[in-house]
């Protein structure tokens, strides 16, 4: 079956021999690697994306359901010469470890301040609560994402 | 907000002491950077793995022809393929790599498959008919041990074996089976070079060994296989075994073709080892002013089917049974039995973490029966430099800062606000379980000793290569970063040695250096570090030398105040200088198992501060204060960054990690299951690092990585068992382990 | 797959063997698990009617996010623990009514409240009352050619309605018990339960009780306590075990009165 949408700003048509998720399709057809698979559930958020405005798991969308639709990958997040707030935020906070789980917090941040520009500690909590990361602590990403709150200079 | 350009250069000088970006940051954060999952190649296949669903089992038979049948598969290969060596295995080659005449534990591989696709891949292995003869598995460790199914036996015999003391406190603690559960899976693509040889990039913590086992089970010349550094998501010792690597490449080398594997994530869970469960039974005597006369212990490791780190894991658990205090007579019993449960193997921590959990709370006991202050009776037994070690005997001749760790813990201000106002500060979260009043808070102490690098006799070293290029320098190694920071760390150390800001980490395989040795064990900054610094340090001395010169900077080479030479120039020769770095000497333990065992040590302590509900059991660590035995911290946010995460790891094993078995079958093999904390569980972090001088590590780091796990489970139980008043001598503690009776 | 955008073009496609698809957050799971390769799937994402909100009316689309800013108090209690954000903006009541796990976290809601299913096929409505929806673990009673389009709360909900839910975890955890407590301006007090059955329950026994005391004294709230405790049937897996399940849903259920009392 064909498939036809928007990703990162492109329109783009995919083909599929079998039903499968948009992470699959990211992956392995459209040569976006950029969101990760490690849990096929939705349970840890590496493969969060934008989809049509809302942040969420690409591996619980069908590929096949997306036609039509715009999505924001974490390739997308930002222009080519540049990084977003946020990432830059996280780099400076020594946030990135292995990195696996950082391209979904990338678009989960990226996310939370596109709907609330200064969020409360509490706030960024809950907003990533859907992203598991298993070699920070999460202590430097949420110094990071409190900085970008703040509105911190980076 | 505005953006701001991609291109970084260090804002500063970027040597050792600071805290410089990390070199692949930017590419991870855009999601460039390439793991093993993310690795492609022309005409690649996929492979799956056919595994087995018995705990044990008789092979009767097994068919590969309806596998064989399914369009798009290329090749399906059993025991009766593997070229070479049978087995494999990191301490003993005791693993088959495919199951042969019959399975010891459950998902033990019996057959792979490549094919054209992932899909394909998995459908054929599925189809793959084998004809099990269901056999009663081993499961109980103590069982395995009366019928002498053992890895493993140690003893410890140290001092006067008849002293007593009048006070005695008797302890019986079970840790539950934790797993490293790294985000990325295991992943690999094996590139067959067309003359029978073959290049391996698979997620590993060290590529050296990968190597030589799969060239042993591959019949081939170590000069036909090259295993290459390969990017990680996560290890935490899973990843120290061999588990897809000879698979690949025995596929790759049938088909002719690149074969690339990716485990799910359940499959991940059985296809990796796990961290030990344990069974620690313990006397401490004491006299009545509080000093350690006598610490017993029997130590019981369930080692699952197959060797992998058992023997060195149980090694560990054993030494470190008393932790960091002085005892002049110690007796040590250990067991690494052989089960049909899940291998298990190295986790962060080492079979410190079991004894930890153990000695702790015998510490904390034997102050409530003495009536002493807890954090007294630990600085009055404190192990420092110069005292020999408890259990082997050796005598510690670097910095061991016990009793100041213990003090400046202590001296870190508790928090002052009380509880959580936010339903989310509260125990149960946004399930609303519990209102203020019905918690309790609890603060804990404890107090973890581990050792650093390698130990019992093992040459333990590691190779580093620095080279000069054109407007900088490059260190060559294939010590594996895991996402630690060991590229930034390695980077700071040729530039604080080299006097110059242009350094880049590269990764080469093993055909084009030698062993770096394992990312484990807390190695890598002191090894490579102190590889690196070296290589890097006689370079500068030649190139200074060759120009009679006395700097080296980002200009060039000086002489006073006159640049005689300039890169590029400098880098037109060859300047290469290769170092290979080895700690001080250990020995084997004789038969007390005294001897000079371990390397180099490093003590922590954590404090939790815990909210519990008690009458539902659920529990909430509000904060973790910690102080740790550093040497000298290179990087200091990478520290800060190693110790958080190590914190949340304690934590999840205190109260929610656990994989359940039942028969030898984990019931919990997936995310949804087996929970690890998000960031809603996780405790504020304070950390105070105490630099000391003296370590042999390069300008007297020590490694970090690990003391963060010891002592931090051990410290949110002690703080739930203030707020409870239950004895939970078990982990992870269990709701119904404190609400129930 | 097909991607109807009204519930007509919808229920035209639904046969036997078709599956229907909204937010992906349970049909995905068994797919990305190789458990199910559904050929025919309806994608109901576009199917605008299934995400209208009148009132007591909830469209079965309607997302978790939405009902935790919109919905009335203990179902936008249930709505905040569902998952995880990535989850609650995919999933949909209807999807987590219709996937009838025990553990649901927005099923004791509806079993509190005496809320009703409202299904459709091409031969019409049909409201059915949740006690007769959900029939046993992941089984229901809608028929193959029928959509859930909504959930209907009764007209009136009761004044004071509190949820609470039992986990390890402070985020992303299946229930190891649920609860909604509710209690009317006539002092009836309803419990609805999940994860201690294969369906959710009501505990009849323990709403009898205390519903006939004015004005519940220390010692009415122990017996209700006990009396949800022994009306429930956990059992021991994996998660937890029957007697923590008995004790937590005692403790949850009392805590929870004792909020509706105040």
């Amino acid at each position: 079956m064909i498939v036809s949408f928007e990703v990162n700003g492109e329109q783009v048509t995919a083909r599929m021999t079998h039903p499968g998720s948009l992470l699959d399709m990211l992956r392995d057809d459209l040569g976006l690697p950029g969101s990760k698979s490690a849990c096929e559930q939705g349970e840890c958020g590496s493969c969060s994306v934008i989809l049509d405005g809302e942040l969420v798991c690409s591996c619980l969308v069908m590929a096949a359901d997306v036609e039509g639709s715009s999505i924001i990958t974490v390739e997308g997040v930002a222009p080519r010469d540049a990084l977003h707030p946020v990432q830059d935020a996280l780099l400076d906070a020594g946030a990135v470890q292995c990195g696996f789980c950082t391209p979904g917090i990338v678009v989960a941040a990226v996310d939370l301040f596109a709907n609330n520009p200064s969020p409360s500690v509490s706030e960024i909590k809950e907003a990533l609560a859907g992203n598991i990361c298993r070699c920070t602590g999460y202590g430097a990403i949420l110094r990071a994402l409190e900085g970008v709150a703040r509105g911190d200079d980076s | 907000m505005t953006a701001r350009t991609v291109r970084r250069t260090t804002t500063h000088e970027g040597g050792v002491g600071q805290s410089p970006a990390r070199p692949d940051g930017v590419p991870k954060l855009r999601g460039e950077f390439e793991y093993a999952q993310d690795l492609k190649a022309d005409e690649m296949l996929w492979a799956a793995t056919v595994r087995s669903p018995h705990a044990r089992a008789r092979i009767v038979s097994i068919d590969i022809a309806p596998a064989l049948a399914v369009g798009g598969v290329h090749a399906c290969l059993t025991a009766d393929d593997v070229p070479g060596r049978a087995h494999f295995g990191l301490e003993h080659p005791d693993q088959p790599v495919l199951a042969g005449d019959r399975v010891n534990y459950w998902g033990e591989p019996v057959a792979i498959v490549a094919a054209e696709d992932a899909r394909t891949a998995r459908t054929a292995a599925s189809l793959v008919e084998v004809v099990y003869e269901p056999l009663a598995p081993l499961t109980d460790p103590e069982l395995a041990d009366r019928k002498d199914e053992v890895f493993r036996r140690l003893r410890i015999r140290r001092g006067d074996q008849a002293a007593r003391g009048p006070v005695v406190v008797e302890g019986y603690y079970e840790v539950g089976m934790q797993d490293q559960a790294p985000l990325g899976t295991e992943a690999g693509l094996a590139i067959p070079d067309g003359e029978g040889g073959v290049d391996l990039f698979a997620t590993s913590q060290f590529v050296h060994v990968d190597q030589e086992q799969v060239v042993a089970s591959l019949g081939l010349r170590p000069g036909q296989v090259r295993a290459h550094p390969t990017g990680i998501g996560g290890a935490f010792g899973a990843r120290e075994d061999v588990n897809l690597h000879i698979h690949l490449c025995m596929l790759a080398l049938h088909t002719g073709r690149p074969v690339k594997m990716a485990y799910h994530r359940s499959e991940s869970f059985t296809g990796h080892v796990h961290r030990h469960p344990a069974w620690l039974r313990y006397r401490h005597e004491a006299d009545l002013d509080g000093r350690l006369v006598r610490v017993e212990a029997r130590v019981v490791l369930d080692g699952g089917a197959y060797a992998s780190t058992t023997s060195a894991v149980l090694a560990n658990a054993c030494y470190f049974v008393v932790g960091p205090y002085r005892c002049e007579s110690v007796a040590v019993d250990g067991v690494g039995a052989r089960t049909n449960n899940p291998p298990c193997g190295a986790m962060r921590g080492f079979g410190a973490v079991q004894v930890c959990f153990a000695h702790e709370t015998q510490m904390d006991r034997l102050a409530q029966a003495l009536g002493m202050d807890p954090l007294l009776l630990r600085e009055l037994n404190a192990l420092e430099r110069g005292d020999p070690m408890p259990t082997t005997g050796q005598v510690i001749e670097t910095p061991l800062p016990t009793r100041e760790v213990i003090r400046s813990l202590q001296a870190m201000p508790l928090p002052d606000d009380p509880l959580g106002l936010d339903p989310g500060g509260l125990p149960g979260g946004s399930g609303l379980t519990t209102e203020q009043r019905e918690v309790k808070r609890g603060v804990g102490y404890a107090f973890g000793i581990k050792n650093l690098g390698f130990s019992e006799g093992f040459d333990d070293y590691s190779q580093a290569r620095v080279r000069l290029t054109a407007h900088g320098a490059v260190v060559e190694t294939a010590a594996i970063e895991v996402g630690q920071g060991l590229v930034t760390v390695l980077a700071q150390i040729a530039r604080s040695a080299l006097g110059i800001t242009s350094v880049e980490v590269v990764h080469v395989d093993t055909s084009k250096i030698d062993s770096a040795g394992s990312t484990s064990a807390s190695r890598q900054t002191q090894l490579s570090g102190g590889a690196t610094l070296e290589a890097a340090t006689r370079l500068r001395e030649r190139v200074l030398s060759h120009f009679a010169g006395d700097d080296l900077d980002e200009s060039g080479v000086w002489r006073g105040e006159e640049l005689i030479a300039r890169w590029p120039e400098i880098g037109d020769q060859e300047w290469v200088e290769t170092a290979t770095f080895r700690h001080p000497p250990t020995t084997a333990p004789d038969e007390n198992g005294q001897g000079v065992i371990h390397a180099d040590f490093a003590v922590a302590g954590h404090r939790a501060v815990v909210d519990v509900d008690v009458e539902l059991g659920l529990v909430k660590v509000i904060r973790i204060d910690t102080v740790q035995d550093v040497g000298f911290a290179i990087n200091p946010s990478s520290v800060r960054g190693q110790i958080e995460g190590g914190i949340l790891q304690g934590v999840g094993l205190a109260i929610m990690e656990e994989l359940v078995l039942a028969d030898g079958v984990i019931l919990n093999p997936t995310f949804t299951d087996y929970l690890l904390p998000t960031i809603l569980d996780a405790p504020d972090v304070e950390a105070l690092l105490i630099e000391q001088e003296g370590s042999w590590g390069p300008f007297g780091a020590k490694g970090v990585g690990e003391p963060p796990t010891i002592s931090s489970t051990a410290a949110v139980v002690a703080a739930i068992r203030a707020a409870s008043g239950k004895e939970l001598n078990r982990v992870p503690v269990r709701p119904q382990d404190i609400a129930l009776p | 797959m097909v991607h109807p955008t009204s519930m007509d073009e919808a229920l035209a496609g639904l046969s036997e063997g078709v599956v229907p698809l909204a937010g992906g957050t349970d049909l995905m799971v068994e797919v990305n698990f190789g458990h199910t390769h559904p050929e025919n799937v309806i994608g109901l994402r576009r199917v605008a009617e299934l995400k209208e909100w009148e009132g007591v009316r909830i469209g079965a689309g309607v997302n978790w996010r939405r009902i935790e800013r919109e919905g009335p108090k203990a179902l936008a209690q249930a709505a905040r623990t569902v998952g995880s954000p990535q989850i609650r903006n995919a999933g949909t009541i209807g999807g987590n009514v219709g996937t009838a796990s025990p553990a649901g976290d927005g099923h004791p809601f509806l079993a509190a409240v005496d809320a009703s299913i409202e299904l459709v096929s091409v031969g019409g409505t049909r409201v059915v009352p949740w006690s007769e929806f959900f029939v046993g673990v992941k089984k229901t009673a809608r028929r193959s050619d029928e959509l859930i389009a909504a959930i209907r709360l009764p007209d009136v909900l009761p004044e004071r309605h509190e949820f609470g839910k039992i986990g390890v975890r402070n985020a992303m955890v299946i229930a190891t018990v649920n609860c909604v407590v509710t209690r009317d301006d006539q002092r009836r007090v309803t419990v609805g339960l999940g994860s201690v059955g294969p369906t959710p329950i009501r505990a009849r026994d323990a709403e009898e009780m205390i519903s006939a005391a004015t004005m519940p004294t220390e010692a009415d709230l122990a017996e209700f306590q006990r009396l949800v405790a022994e009306g429930v049937s956990p059992i021991t897996d994996h998660r937890s075990t029957e007697e923590y399940r008995r004790h937590g849903a005692g403790v949850l259920a009392r805590r929870l009165l004792e909020r509706c009392l105040r």
